[in-house]
């Protein structure tokens, strides 16, 4: 299916001008119409096999997550999220990162580095819930599972979205 | 009102849908409906905004350089600050949290310079304590979760 070798953790990908064209074409969404890569192709004058090939390829480097209907959290209920941060030791970082990053309500687990003396943490996971006690239960069970590695923990509650856009490239 | 159809249709795609030929057709398959019942389904889905899009989800670290980062601004002062930090492009996301930090925001870049430029930048113009706080590793990242259907789903 792909024209390259399967990439490692070191590779680091260039995007190629195809690439970026596509990325602006597709960032609002895919066409919904019955062969949508044949509409791409057309628009960008290559096959429709190109850009599925292109799409696999950026798939396999890790620049593109995945191709999906991505739903809007906010709109099914899901109204409350907490920025929860953690100061759990070093050498346990990625065991337990990994376990946080497991639980079915958080979405987002990533390691930090961090910022003395203002900013002690160094382990986020973003948690949803359909209200604030949702998440405080959430986060009681992260701390459980954490146990004694929970050195400190805080919770940010956004109160304001500013500004959300998916990745935006300029055009060229 | 999210449909059955709806409901299963984003249990089952949010992580990911066919990338073939004709997808709405197979995916239709899968849920036992027609591909224009499916498109007209995910087009509702659209035009409501139960879904953002049906479409390509972007890792802004691997397609340049991108960080976290945060301000402590007086509260006074936040939507000024906001709005100027919003105003960079490169800016993609950007949340009031209740917290001394109080502005937090995604900034992405082409490349390490240019986004070390922008951060420079932003800590210059407004002068506030900033942290910069980059992903070293990611355990799970935005791979969707389990959706539990409530009734205000809507």
């Amino acid at each position: 299916m792909l024209d390259c070798a399967l990439p490692s953790e070191a590779d680091s990908y260039q995007l190629t001008r195809m690439d970026r064209k596509l990325i602006q074409l597709t960032q609002e969404g895919l066409p919904l119409v019955s062969r949508p890569f044949h509409q791409l192709a057309d628009q960008l004058g290559v096959t429709a096999s190109e850009v599925q090939a292109r799409f696999a390829r950026m798939q396999a480097f890790g620049v593109l997550r995945r191709i999906a209907a991505v739903p809007n959290h906010y709109r099914l209920g899901y109204k409350a999220n907490g920025m929860t941060v953690w100061d759990v030791p070093d050498d346990r970082v990625a065991e337990l990162g990994q376990r946080i990053g497991a639980l079915d309500f958080v979405s987002h687990c990533y390691e930090r580095p961090r910022h003395l003396p203002d900013w002690r943490y160094n382990l986020f996971a973003m948690v949803h819930g359909h209200s604030r006690d949702d998440v405080k239960d959430h986060i009681a069970e992260i701390a459980e599972l954490l146990g004694s590695a929970n050195r400190a923990s805080d919770v940010l509650y956004s109160t304001r979205i500013l500004k959300k856009t998916g990745l935006r490239l300029k055009g060229d | 009102m999210v449909t059955s159809l709806a409901r299963r249709l984003l249990d089952r795609y949010q992580k990911g849908l066919p990338v073939c030929s004709r997808p709405y057709a197979v995916m239709a398959a899968e849920l036992g409906v027609t591909e224009s019942e499916l498109l007209d389904c995910l087009l509702h889905l659209q035009q409501d905004r139960v879904i953002t899009r049906v479409g390509p989800v972007f890792d802004h670290h691997k397609a340049g350089a991108s960080t976290l980062a945060a301000l402590a601004v007086p509260p006074e002062r936040l939507k000024a600050i906001a709005d100027y930090v919003s105003h960079f492009d490169g800016v993609n996301h950007n949340y009031a949290r209740e917290h001394d930090f109080n502005l937090w925001f995604v900034v992405t870049a082409g490349d390490q310079d240019a986004l070390q430029n922008t951060l420079k930048r932003i800590e210059t113009e407004t002068q506030m304590p900033m942290l910069v706080l980059p992903m070293e590793k990611g355990y799970h990242i935005d791979l969707g979760f389990k959706l539990a259907w409530s009734e205000d789903a809507r």
